[in-house]
């Protein structure tokens, strides 16, 4: 079995990522398997909830996550899970900083706890407020081209539309407006959250997605090493046939009898 | 918050024909149900209360279970209650903290709260539930806020179970960074709670109701909300509670609802449970509750034995509670090793059933395959700069 299929790097800001999955480390059943499943999916960016840390320098042994992310192996990107409004994001993130991470930041704002649907006016806010304060900003957004055309204007370092609902599961609901995003991006496009599935993942790469965020599906899995190495292998696929181009398919029928041969009278 | 308050709401709702589905729904109805994995509404709820349902309870539980991972994931929320008082101006007939119970009262200085806190802090909670009877002398003077701000500095997440409040009482609370409200409305039933409640604020059925919703607008973001089931009719307090939860989530859309289904416990005082929520009943109640709140949480406390709370733990709970006393200073009174009393509690509110120490509730948690969470609240989203 080949190991892997050579896809172009991927670049964010000012960083190269030799993988294209995204990994979160939210809901695993230890820490242990969680930090397994992280090398097995080979991902050069791993994003935290800080609300999780420790983040007073103690080296609190019963909020210890980060001990388990290993940052010779891929960059810590800490995010905002749990902020409501800009103000909370941008303190959660400064405070980040201090304690050491690194100044890149996943923007999550959702002031509905229920299906943690990304505050659009919030979020942009808070983008603004961050990168005039030199963090490299990944939002998360709701699949809204405007909002992601916004998001670049002010300094956004990539968007991060949803596919379907965190958790869900669902897969590539809002493909429509995504394919409408990645036309319109001038920074990489990374999927975020629904992706359910490999085959999920890998169609989110050949519709020209840069990267995705799996969370959920593999965390929950019953053997979390293995689905991550299966959504490596999906995104590697997706995005070796964007690379080439997949063979052109017809969408209408040819008929039996040319219709331009008036045309070589 | 918008629209109408749950206690003019609740009038509103037929319980005849829902109580009759919880009773009486066919094979069939469940089936369907069961199917589309969700519960669309209270009639399909109450039909997986049903005995028909009771057929089909391994299935609720694996769909159950599916639901709250791909929400939850493998993890449960980790929390002890602190009781900061047992002095109580209420007399209800149920509770050991009750007026006229002769049980030894005290209200922790907060010096003594610290302490507490700290001893759960070392057992490794990093959210905390303050507790405490009704009373008005503590809740005019700042003594909670003080304990908040106190407790915050190693404490991430504080959480409140108090008497009723006004808004512009809880603005405060809010300010020194709590983060939860939690008040059981005991029994929905009107009647049961007329003849339970008899002196104190507490007999005033609409004001309790209404709480969460003050709390709400005085900006919490976790509201809890349960039933003490025993005081009457399980299935009509499911109901009743469910309802209540679909209205909060629908009025309070940027509050967490979390849910708790506490048994009666023995307590001090004279008071028989009359009505029982058997075992498969609740985990029947449990399941149903999550089929129609995908989002809620669902709170696990030390009332229930080991054996059944290992049972639940992975069924669609994710908060739990362990190691708990339920007497104020009670913690303090603990042999640090054993985490066991030393001494009889007779200050306490009910006697626990779960009496494991909060590591080997988590040792239980990790068998199961699940990540006890201890921390999962930072105070710096709460407090702006010190």
């Amino acid at each position: 079995m080949s190991e892997s299929i050579p896809n172009e790097p991927l670049r964010i800001a000012d960083r190269t990522f030799s993988s294209r999955l995204l990994v979160g480390t939210g809901k695993f059943s230890s820490n242990e398997r969680m930090r397994e499943a992280l090398r097995a999916s080979g991902t050069g960016l791993v994003t935290v909830a800080l609300k999780r840390a420790d983040l007073s320098g103690k080296a609190d042994p019963f909020a210890n996550i980060l001990e388990f992310l290993e940052s010779d192996r891929y960059l810590i990107l800490p995010n905002t899970a749990g902020a409501m409004d800009a103000e909370e994001a941008v303190r959660i993130a400064r405070l980040a900083v201090a304690a050491g991470l690194p100044n890149w930041v996943k923007l999550e704002i959702h002031p509905d706890p229920n299906y943690l649907l990304p505050d659009p006016i919030e979020t942009l806010r808070a983008t603004e407020i961050l990168v005039r304060e030199g963090f490299t900003v990944l939002p998360y957004i709701n699949a809204d081209p405007v909002l992601a055309r916004r998001l670049q204007d002010v300094g956004a370092a990539t968007v991060m539309p949803l596919g379907s609902p965190i958790g869900s599961n669902r897969g590539l609901e809002t493909r429509a407006q995504i394919e409408i995003i990645i036309e319109q991006a001038t920074v990489p496009v990374v999927v975020d959250a629904g992706l359910g599935a490999p085959s999920h993942a890998a169609a989110a790469m050949e519709i020209g997605a840069d990267a995705v965020l799996v969370n959920t599906a593999i965390a929950i899995a019953d053997d979390p090493s293995i689905m991550a190495r299966a959504f490596a292998l999906a995104v590697q696929a997706g995005r070796a046939a964007y690379e080439i181009g997949p063979a052109e398919s017809s969408a209408t029928a040819r008929p039996t009898s040319p219709l331009t041969t008036f045309l070589d009278a | 918050m918008s629209g109408e308050l749950f206690s003019r709401r609740l009038p509103g709702i037929d319980f005849g024909p829902l109580l009759r589905q919880s009773r009486e729904a066919d094979a069939r109805t469940v089936a369907a149900i069961l199917a589309r994995g969700r519960a669309r509404d209270l009639t399909e709820f109450a039909a997986l209360l049903s005995p028909a349902a009771d057929e089909r309870l391994e299935d609720l539980c694996r769909l159950s279970q599916a639901v709250t991972r791909r929400h939850f994931g493998k993890t449960i929320r980790m929390f002890a209650p602190l009781y900061l008082s047992n002095e109580c101006v209420n007399i209800c007939k149920y509770c050991g903290f009750s007026r006229h119970n002769a049980i030894p009262r005290i209200t922790l200085p907060v010096e003594r709260v610290v302490e507490e806190t700290r001893l759960l802090a070392e057992r490794g909670f990093r959210s905390l539930l303050l507790v405490a009877g009704e009373h008005p002398k503590y809740v005019s003077n700042g003594y909670v806020e003080e304990v908040v701000r106190r407790v915050l500095p190693f404490m991430p997440s504080v959480a409140l179970e108090l008497g009723p409040l006004e808004t512009q009482e809880y603005l405060p609370l809010v300010r020194a960074g709590c983060e939860a409200l939690v008040v059981y409305q005991e029994t929905y039933h009107e009647p049961t709670y007329k003849d339970l409640h008899t002196a104190g604020p507490k007999k005033h059925y609409h004001w309790r109701m209404d709480t969460p919703e003050r709390a709400y607008q005085a900006g919490f973001r976790r509201l809890g909300i349960g039933a003490l089931f025993g005081l009457y009719d399980w299935e009509y307090e499911a109901l009743a509670l469910a309802a209540h939860s679909l209205h909060l989530t629908r009025t309070c859309w940027k509050a967490q609802i979390t849910l708790s289904l506490p048994r009666m416990r023995p307590a001090a005082g004279e008071f028989q449970p009359r009505y029982v929520l058997p075992d498969r009943a609740m985990v029947r109640l449990l399941c149903a509750l999550r089929l129609l709140l995908p989002h809620a949480g669902l709170v696990l406390s030390t009332r229930e034995p080991p054996a059944f709370r290992d049972g639940l733990f992975t069924l669609g709970i994710t908060h739990a509670s362990a190691g708990s006393s339920t007497e104020p200073g009670g913690y303090t009174s603990f042999d640090p090793e054993a985490w066991k009393p030393t001494r009889a509690q007779e200050g306490e509110q009910f006697h626990i059933a779960d009496e494991r120490p909060p590591e080997v509730v988590a040792a239980a948690i990790r068998r199961l395959g699940y990540e006890p969470v201890w921390k999962d609240f930072d105070q710096s989203l709460v407090l702006s700069e010190n």
